[in-house]
């Protein structure tokens, strides 16, 4: 048995203790704040396969097979669906771009395919279906709710004997060599240290201080946080808009449905660098920029109430593709999310906790594209498929 | 139709969810607010923030003014949507 310290209580952090729990490991988190204090609790509750590489298809794929069992492994009401993803086209090279990466999807049995308007409309009663020619449809794709599924992972974890600790600071390493031997971390103005085998960074947008800890440098993985926000309104009666409706072309907008209270959530890519870590503050230029975009995607919306505007971070790389891998000997990472982290976890922390633990793992995640070395080498994949 | 107390009148949250949460270990006010989702309705949790403090006060031993309020969010009252994009412009 290995003692392994995982940094970052967002999902990305709070899935792996679990997954490590199980394959017999003892486990402490750390989370600075309170847990799901950075992306996790922010983020629009979206679940995809429709990417357009191989590797995040793959991954998203048996995700969502990992999604649609979670709730009966884990033991608690995540309010996962199965709503599905429409994007929709505006043009007629944009439906050949749709054409073609629903083949890909195919290819990897993901079963998207590519709809009329008709059809478009039978499942988003609201949409305005007039300037849109096609839709790539998936009803697959879906939602669940970010702080309830956090929380199950955590729930589940410590009756498994993690030791969770949030408000608790990880301030530096102690090491021999490269080897990581052991965590200082600070809590209520005390600081103590614990000896660690094994350390996983999962801090997403404050990953790279972390990894600045470790004697590496902090732009080893370039992540910068840009300050993504969201716009939710009133509950509204459900099944006007359940899957998340995304025309791409319109700045990445798009509309999904709370699967739990009917709010219309509505998000889109008009984003700022963040100034600061600290930096959450909603802007009035994306409430009305947003909004803009919802009542042209759905007309009724215009007469719905906005309750409430919040800020999250994309913790993005220069490909926004995460950054998952071994970094030193007992050092590991998955940050970098760049929007995407929610609908990963259940695969990725299953995947580090196999390598952490046995080297190895049957999640069909491809190591090499999303290895940590690769922005020092000066590769870049191609960009993941950005929005939801 | 006896006994049910309820503290969020936006999201029907009773007092023993409340309870029975902070029994779980949840003691924070920000991970309490979305679980349970108060605070998080249309009201912006005037009626029920006040008084989950309370409660969280009365089972942590702590002093109401030792517990952060939770952040409010813009904006402070519904607003309607074409208040803001402006009048049609379909």
């Amino acid at each position: 048995m290995s003692k392994i310290a995982v940094i970052g209580g967002g999902v990305i952090g709070g899935a792996p203790p679990h997954e490590l729990a199980k394959l017999g490991e003892e486990v402490i988190l750390f989370e600075k704040n309170y847990f799901g204090s950075g992306s996790t609790f922010r983020c629009a509750t979206g679940i995809r396969a429709q990417f357009t590489d191989e590797a995040n298809i793959r991954l998203m794929k048996y995700s969502v097979e990992r999604w649609e069992k979670l709730e009966e492994e884990l033991g608690f009401d995540i309010n996962f669906k199965q709503t599905g993803y429409l994007f929709l086209a505006t043009s007629e090279e944009e439906v050949e771009a749709f054409k073609a990466n629903i083949r890909l999807q195919n290819r990897f049995g993901v079963p998207t395919r590519l709809i009329g308007m008709d059809e478009a409309r039978e499942i988003v009663p609201i949409l305005n279906t007039e300037p849109f020619l096609a839709g790539a449809w998936n009803p697959k794709d879906g939602k669940a709710n970010p702080f309830k599924t956090l929380f199950a992972y955590l729930f589940r974890a410590k009756e498994l004997g993690v030791d969770a600790r949030e408000h608790t600071e990880v301030i530096g390493f102690e090491q021999e060599g490269d080897a990581i031997t052991a965590v200082r971390f600070r809590s209520n103005g005390k600081v103590e240290s614990v000896r660690v085998d094994a350390v996983l960074n999962a801090a997403n947008a404050w990953a790279p201080l972390i990894n600045e800890m470790a004697g590496l440098s902090r732009d080893i993985i370039p992540i910068t946080a840009y300050k993504h926000q969201l716009v939710k309104t009133e509950p509204l009666e459900p099944g006007q808009a359940e899957p998340l409706v995304c025309p791409p072309s319109w700045n990445d907008a798009y509309i999904i449905q709370d699967g739990e209270d009917g709010g219309i959530i509505c998000g889109a890519g008009i984003e700022h660098k963040a100034k600061g870590l600290d930096d959450y503050e909603p802007t009035y230029d994306f409430l009305r920029g947003v909004l803009e975009y919802a009542v042209r995607i759905a007309p009724p919306l215009r007469y719905a109430h906005v309750v409430r505007q919040w800020a999250g971070f994309y913790a993005k790389t220069p490909d926004s593709n995460p950054a998952i891998g071994r970094l030193l000997d007992n050092f590991y990472i998955a940050a970098g999310f760049s929007g995407h982290g929610f609908m990963m976890a259940p695969a990725v922390g299953e995947a580090m906790a196999g390598l952490i633990s046995k080297g190895r793992s049957k999640v069909p995640l491809d190591w090499e594209w999303y290895d940590p070395y690769r922005f020092e080498r000066g590769e870049l994949r191609s960009s993941a498929f950005q929005i939801g | 139709m006896g006994g049910k107390k309820i503290v969020c009148r936006c999201n029907d949250v009773t007092v023993e969810e409340v309870e029975a949460l902070i029994d779980s270990g949840v003691t924070d006010i920000e991970e309490l607010k979305r679980l349970l989702r108060i605070g998080m309705g249309p009201c912006q949790g005037r009626t029920c923030v006040p008084i989950v403090l309370g409660i969280l006060a009365r089972k942590t031993g702590r002093s109401q003014e030792e517990i952060p309020l939770p952040k409010a969010r813009v904006p402070i009252r519904p607003v309607r949507v074409e208040v803001i994009v402006g009048g049609a412009d379909e």
